[in-house]
């Protein structure tokens, strides 16, 4: 925009930054100090810095079997997620068929189901199918509910796809699964990592259907964990903070490796 | 999402020289059978899904919920509307549904115009503006549950914040966050903006990125002062993606649970004013073991949900959304 960045844009964008960070800070440098100087000074620097606590978490196989679980389970309802989105969304963004309208209402009609509303039939039909304290018990609504996200994104995307180059193709005898395959998906990989790692996220983040489905410690995602955590040693604050935060660095390594594409992604695929 | 507005501006600078009409295509006047096929196995897995795992629960909710049905075996104790007519007559369930109609308006206003300053000052080119990108979005990314446990801790009585407060002189501006009713749903107003903030930020961002930087140009050769183009080019085409913003935002605040229910506990938040539709759900149904009225009140609340939606989609989203969501007709 203006050529010459005045000061104050950086005055702003560091106090936000302050503003943003601050509590991650917090928690972050409070599992570096002691109950006692979390009790006498809550919002004090590490005196001295003591690091027993980070390295009971890190030692102990708690913290790395639910970081395991929430991987495994984060990683399949995100391809999942993304390939049953983008096959669903070409046929809604290339087809003309009836049935089109309503079929695209149905997905879209998904982003007011909140899985609040299901989740007391969801752990019946989990419980029904066998998978109660299974992560695919919790994957597989995962997958469903992650949909409708997915496709309201990727449908403008596919549909923005020139058909110059579908004709072209057409031209060239490619049958329309051919374009989809050789054309489509490489052409729309931005908008597949968006959706992919908001899907992503959501898994990692997700507390209401773990809470539902996964009763046993052994297969608790680390939101679960860190719930079970804060509650068992509710008096050892300083424990609790360092387990909080160790248990967000998976994801923030994450997305900070693909926000370029995050944005990038939504912003298409003709500038990036 | 932002990119609908993507399209014109993709088919413009792509399809810019070949203007010419596409030649009609004969597949247009019915499909065949290997088309249909193609459909079916594109999509079918996905709306198997769909329907497997989203909306056979949600009809199954509206179908426990005539029922007096404690989550043991099938229900049978059929009790017709009583469910609902307890819902709509407990205060409890009015105060939830007053704090969820705050929380809508609230977080529109707060966030919107929030978002809108932050997203214009990370479209400045600055040194640093990738790393500020990735640490506004951080709140967003971690999860409710951290977000909860931290928030909770500064905000004792004897936390964080209220020792900062004392520290620069504003001891008298220190209160019981949590607890008293009279500022409890600020406090989670500030959390829930905090929070969010980022994912309109993004949403934003994009939306700008999508305006094409010759309009902006224009403007500048012409003389406009930033603010100018900013207020006159950016905002007006940055308005599909503030609308769609705000829907997901409508929505995200009437299915409010998470934060609510870890920082609040199932119980305190009736008294400190922040109790949801889904909190007062989880702990009238789930909690207290009866699990046909929670059910009745998850149908109560996804009608409010969907009214609010198709009103808003009606009058609001209407020009967005033409062709997308109207084009079965």
């Amino acid at each position: 925009m203006s050529r010459t960045t005045r000061p104050a844009v950086y005055l702003a964008a560091l106090m936000l930054v302050g503003l943003m960070l601050g509590p991650v800070i917090y928690i972050i440098i409070g599992g570096f100090r002691t109950n006692s100087q979390i009790t006498s000074e809550p919002a004090a620097l590490p005196d001295p810095w003591v690091f027993g606590n980070y390295t009971d978490v890190l030692t102990g196989d708690t913290f790395w079997r639910q970081v395991g679980n929430s991987t495994f389970a984060a990683l399949v309802t995100t391809v999942g997620v993304v390939g049953l989105g983008v096959m669903a969304s070409y046929v809604l963004a290339r087809y003309r068929f009836r049935g089109r309208g309503a079929m695209y209402a149905l997905f879209a009609a998904g982003l007011m189901f909140p899985m609040t509303v299901a989740i007391t039939p969801l752990y019946v039909l989990i419980k029904n199918l066998g998978l109660i304290n299974t992560l695919p018990g919790v994957i597989l609504p995962q997958i469903a509910f992650g949909l409708p996200t997915t496709i309201i994104i990727l449908v403008p995307f596919l549909q923005a796809i020139p058909k110059e180059i579908e004709e072209a193709a057409a031209i060239d005898r490619c049958s329309r699964l051919g374009f989809f395959w050789r054309m489509v998906l490489p052409l729309s990989v931005p908008g597949l990592i968006t959706t992919g790692i908001l899907a992503f996220i959501a898994s990692w983040n997700s507390y209401l259907l773990p809470l539902f489905i996964l009763n046993d410690q052994e297969g608790f995602t680390l939101p679960l964990g860190v719930q079970a955590f804060a509650s068992e040693y509710s008096v050892d604050t300083a424990k609790v903070l360092a387990f909080t935060s160790l248990s967000m660095i998976p994801a923030l390594i994450f997305f900070s490796l693909f926000e370029r594409r995050i944005v990038g992604g939504l912003t298409g695929a003709v500038k990036g | 999402m932002a990119v609908t507005e993507d399209a014109p501006v993709h088919r413009a600078r792509l399809g810019g020289g070949v203007r010419t009409p596409p030649p009609v295509r004969p597949r247009r006047r019915g499909i065949g059978w290997a088309q249909r096929l193609e459909i079916a196995a594109l999509s079918g897995p996905a709306i198997l899904m769909f329907v497997g795992f989203v909306i056979f629960p949600v009809l199954m909710a509206a179908y426990y919920g005539f029922y007096r049905w404690k989550g043991f075996g099938p229900p049978t104790d059929f009790v017709g509307l009583d469910n609902y007519v307890t819902i709509l007559k407990d205060t409890a369930f009015h105060e939830a549904l007053w704090h969820n109609g705050q929380i809508v308006v609230l977080s529109i206003v707060l966030q919107g115009p929030i978002a809108l300053g932050l997203a214009l000052l990370l479209n400045h080119r600055m040194r640093g503006q990738s790393v500020i990108r990735v640490l506004i979005f951080v709140p967003y990314v971690i999860s409710e549950v951290i977000v909860g446990t931290a928030w909770a801790l500064m905000l004792q009585t004897n936390g964080a914040v209220n020792d900062i407060l004392r520290t620069i002189g504003l001891g008298g501006l220190t209160e019981d966050w949590l607890a008293n009713p009279k500022i409890a749903i600020w406090t989670l107003m500030l959390i829930l903006t905090w929070k969010y903030v980022g994912f309109a930020v993004i949403l934003f961002l994009a939306g700008m990125q999508n305006i094409p930087s010759e309009l902006t140009e224009a403007a500048a050769v012409d003389g406009a002062s930033y603010w100018q183009t900013q207020r006159r080019i950016m905002l007006p085409l940055l308005g599909p993606t503030i609308r769609i913003w705000a829907f997901l935002s409508i929505i995200g605040a009437l299915q409010l649970f998470d934060l609510v229910y870890i920082i609040w506990g199932q119980y305190v938040a009736s008294t400190a004013g922040t109790s949801t539709m889904a909190t007062y759900m989880v702990t009238e149904g789930r909690n207290a073991g009866n699990y046909g009225y929670g059910n009745a009140v998850a149908v109560v609340l996804f009608v409010i949900s969907m009214i609010i939606a198709l009103v808003y989609q009606r009058f609001v989203l209407r020009r967005d959304t033409e062709g997308a969501l109207t084009s079965g007709r």
